[in-house]
């Protein structure tokens, strides 16, 4: 399985998703964000970080960028594209996936581990995932989800929400909200479910030395999925 | 020619920026503020001598760029 990570000046998790990738058996290509064309590829990866240092809005820059048309183009006929944190940010600018990341409720940056119940299984990403509840890790200033209330009604129609916000058991409350998202909302596909928008990072748990190995879990699922 | 563009984000988007600034001004004593809304605010230069067509491509950088129709809201003023 080929993988591509997209890197964008300002892009910093880009070698920890390099790494995880490779770890789970993807032969993984960084490519550079002014490149014109992407190298064949089963999943391309929108790293997270602070592209051209989040400015104007977060992903907004980015999302302009050349290597992006590309990224535009396999995604639309049908090409797996995951954003994770600032790459979910490109990937909303780029209307890809529906509605925006503002400011965390509280304009506090967050960095911890959250739990996230799955929501849908019917994709590649989450297919044969045995649990129902993830840990994984959040760091981000910009994650409180937002969309109009009929693009709410589409996401919920088309069951486009990927994960939400929960406790260890899988209950979706206000209170292990961590952003103010709307709906507890972390991680949203687009209609195809091939393109796949979350603020938490599977990268960051790949090993018992980090703190936690549910990403692992969502690595080994993920390639199996896509052999 | 300068043309300004104003963003503000609509009304019923939540900006804790501007809940913040506001809770301040409440402290320093300026007790009568009945809320507080932070946008943007841009000035561009453009070679475009003809008023309309600035305004336009102006209208177009909005659409695609500056804001984010999503959650944000545009204004162009014009230029003098």
């Amino acid at each position: 399985m080929k993988s591509s990570v997209i890197t964008f000046p300002g892009s910093n998790c880009d070698r920890d998703m390099d790494v995880a990738l490779k770890k789970f058996g993807f032969k993984n290509k960084m490519v550079w964000h002014a490149d014109a064309e992407l190298p064949k590829s089963d999943l391309v990866v929108l790293p997270g970080g602070f592209s051209y240092g989040d400015y104007l809005r977060c992903g907004s820059m980015a999302s302009k960028s050349k290597i992006m048309q590309s990224v535009i183009n396999f995604a639309n006929s049908g090409g797996m594209v995951m954003g994770i944190c600032n790459g979910f940010q490109i990937l909303v600018e780029t209307g890809l996936v529906p509605g925006v990341l503002l400011r965390n409720k509280y304009l506090e940056f967050i960095c911890k581990n959250v739990f996230v119940k799955i929501n849908d299984k019917k994709n590649k990403y989450f297919k044969n995932v045995d649990n129902e509840v993830l840990e994984f890790h959040i760091a981000h200033n910009e994650g409180n989800y937002f969309c109009t209330n009929d693009q709410l009604k589409e996401i919920e129609d088309n069951n486009q929400i990927a994960i939400n916000y929960c406790d260890e058991n899988g209950k979706i409350e206000d209170q292990f909200n961590p952003n103010g998202s709307l709906k507890n909302i972390a991680g949203i596909f687009n209609k195809k479910k091939n393109v796949l928008g979350m603020m938490p990072h599977p990268e960051r748990m790949i090993d018992t030395s980090l703190s936690g190995e549910d990403g692992s879990l969502f690595f080994k699922n993920l390639i199996n999925n896509l052999k | 020619m300068k043309i300004s563009v104003i963003i503000t984000l609509k009304k019923d988007v939540l900006d804790p920026q501007g809940k913040v600034i506001h809770q301040t001004l409440d402290g320093m004593g300026f007790e009568d503020v009945n809320e507080v809304r932070q946008g943007k605010y841009f000035e561009i230069d453009t070679k475009e001598t003809d008023n309309d067509k600035a305004k336009a491509k102006v209208e177009e950088m909005c659409k695609k760029l500056l804001a984010n129709l999503v959650i944000e809201n545009y204004k162009i003023i014009d230029p003098k």
